[in-house]
């Protein structure tokens, strides 16, 4: 492989890390606390509020089984808005972030809601308030299950890193494009491929690994 | 003025299949440093019973009045307040798994907002009144039960209160670490003041460590007293079969039920593997004609061989305590002094 591939690649490494750890940073502003929100005013939750849930769960279903491409074609006007163009890495990262926030939402929202009720009860009967529980017993008690989804958001925000590249959001997945799909390079094309899967790996290596560590259950 | 005024309480859930009445006018007083017993079965009620007198579950109707205040009256701020000062225990311990041992016990405090070295030099004092000093750093996983409920109990007198409500905390742990358990309790109280308010279904837990009951059953009090009386009396058929069917079992702790005023002097003697059940103090009560009363008596099967020891009182101002220990003393008996009066 020339020198010229390999820093392609190694630049096409660059951008999917850059896409997918800042899609996944934003993606959590919004859906870390739409997550909280959504398993607090479900029914049974600290503080059920119907009209609340209702629109959050809409929100995040609507968003959800749009079709990523479509999602990026139609949220075009928006991106450029933001990034003031709307191709390249940093372009891509807007509906990498809005993609994710409602799938980032549902994972925290299933996280919080596995906290035992039991140590929500006995917060409660302390006289904690309901932040209180938020802040320093549902988040922390769903640490470990926070941060395997948080491991599963990565991967799945570099997988829709990768599908940007078909119109030409940059990143591996471009690359993959351009050389396995338009010029039948399909040496460069595995490559690429192989490349994804090992980030990936990473990732979930990487997740696994700080999750096992701040487990104190066992 | 009582400490918890429960007045014709009820509270109805509204399921799938209709409406259910857990509570049906349920009033109850229990004063201050009582400890108060709760007994019934499964879905009798007690458990709804014991969270509305801490609101967490707020009463369809009925007043609870805690103190003097009547919970409905507080606002938001208001009842945290007071739940502060009313610790709660469970069966299954509700610590914070992810937290260690001090911290868990830290946490009431830092939710009012004490200072963090000041939360934890409470916590190490009260580790050293549930005598788990060593564990401080531990994790809840790390524990057994009986430690696990020790660390709760710490976590709920944090705060101080001057009240503590028990759901069914020794439900889930063996019977000789519910015996360490509720001595600790027993202790709490005297030591502390402490009411006390005991959920269970078994009434060993009653008789080891209450001195009023109330038994319930479908969401009402069937039969309310002294623990003494209910024992001796119980007037209510579910307090008759509960009453029947806490016959003492191998390998339980039991007190037999005791006049708690009265004070002599007290010995504890222990059976060898040979003497255990001759009736020896039967023989003793005929040879001396005074009788002694038996505060406590604790058999197990260690081994195969049966192994037991008895606290027994001598009558207040008996003058015949010497002699009647010497004829313990060579009939094979150990004996020691009992100096704490319970
Ligand atoms: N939140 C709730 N929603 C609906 N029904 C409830 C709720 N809490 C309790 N109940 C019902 O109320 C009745 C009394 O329940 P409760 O838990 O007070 O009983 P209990 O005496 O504590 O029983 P156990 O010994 O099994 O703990 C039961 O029939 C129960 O199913
Ligand atoms: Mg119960």
């Amino acid at each position: 492989m020339s020198e010229a591939v390999i820093s392609m690649l190694w630049q096409g490494v660059q951008e999917s890390l850059y896409m997918t750890i800042f899609a996944t940073l934003f993606g959590y502003l919004l859906g870390l606390p739409m997550g909280v929100l959504l398993s607090v005013t479900d029914q049974g939750g600290l503080s059920p509020n119907r009209v609340v849930y209702r629109v959050l769960d809409v929100i995040a279903n609507v968003v959800r089984s749009t079709p990523f491409l479509i999602l990026l074609i139609l949220i075009i006007p928006i991106t450029k808005a933001i990034v003031g163009k709307s191709y390249g890495p940093t372009a891509t990262i807007v509906p990498l972030v809005i993609a994710a926030a409602p799938f980032i939402a549902r994972m925290v929202e299933g996280s919080l809601k596995e906290v035992d009720a039991g140590v929500i009860e006995a917060a409660q009967s302390m006289g904690a308030t309901t932040f209180q529980i938020i802040w320093k017993v549902l988040l922390v008690e769903a640490r470990t299950s926070l941060i395997t989804g948080a491991t599963i958001a990565l991967g799945t925000i570099l997988g829709y890193s990768a599908m940007a590249g078909a119109v030409g959001g940059g990143g591996l997945g471009d690359i993959a494009i351009q050389y396995g799909y338009y010029r039948y390079e399909t040496d460069i094309m595995i490559v690429t491929v192989l490349l994804l899967i090992l980030l990936f790996q990473v990732f979930q290596m990487a997740g696994n690994a700080i999750a096992g560590r701040l487990d104190k259950r066992k | 003025m009582a400490e918890i005024l429960v007045q014709d309480l009820h509270k109805t859930f509204q399921t799938k299949d209709g409406i259910l009445e857990a509570l049906k006018g349920v009033s109850l007083e229990i004063e201050t440093g009582d400890i108060y017993g709760i007994i019934g079965m499964s879905g009798a009620g007690k458990s709804t019973l014991v969270r509305c007198m801490n609101y967490l579950e707020v009463p369809t109707q009925g007043k609870v009045v805690v103190q003097g205040k009547d919970l409905a009256s507080l606002n938001g701020a208001q009842l945290r307040m007071q739940r502060q000062k009313m610790g709660m225990i469970f069966q299954h311990f509700n610590l914070l798994m992810q937290k260690n041992v001090l911290d868990n016990i830290c946490f009431p405090l830092t939710i009012q907002g004490v200072k963090k070295s000041q939360a934890r030099q409470r916590a190490m004092e009260l580790l050293e009144v549930v005598g788990l000093s060593d564990k401080a750093q531990a994790y809840p996983a790390q524990l057994s039960g009986g430690q696990k409920q020790r660390v709760a109990i710490a976590r709920a007198l944090a705060s101080n209160p001057s009240i503590l409500l028990c759901d069914e905390a020794t439900s889930a742990l063996d019977p000789q670490t519910t015996y360490s358990i509720l001595e600790l309790l027993k202790d709490i109280n005297r030591k502390l003041g402490l009411t006390i308010v005991i959920i269970t279904h078994q009434m060993s837990v009653v008789r080891e460590i209450c001195n009023r009951v109330a038994i319930m059953q479908a969401g009402r009090v069937v039969e309310e007293g002294s623990v003494a009386q209910i024992f001796a009396h119980p007037q209510s058929d579910v307090g008759r079969e509960l009453v029947s069917k806490d016959s003492p079992s191998e390998g339980d702790t039991r007190t037999l039920t005791q006049d708690r005023i009265q004070s002599g002097n007290r010995i504890r003697i222990v059976f060898s593997e040979n003497s255990s059940f001759e009736p020896v103090i039967a023989n003793l009560i005929l040879t001396f004609k005074e009788p002694v009363n038996i505060m406590k008596a604790n058999t197990k099967n260690v081994g195969g061989t049966a192994k037991g020891d008895m606290l027994l009182e001598f009558m207040p101002g008996s003058t015949q305590q010497e002699a009647m220990k010497d004829y313990l003393r060579q009939r094979g008996l150990e004996l020691e002094e009992v100096s704490d009066h319970e």
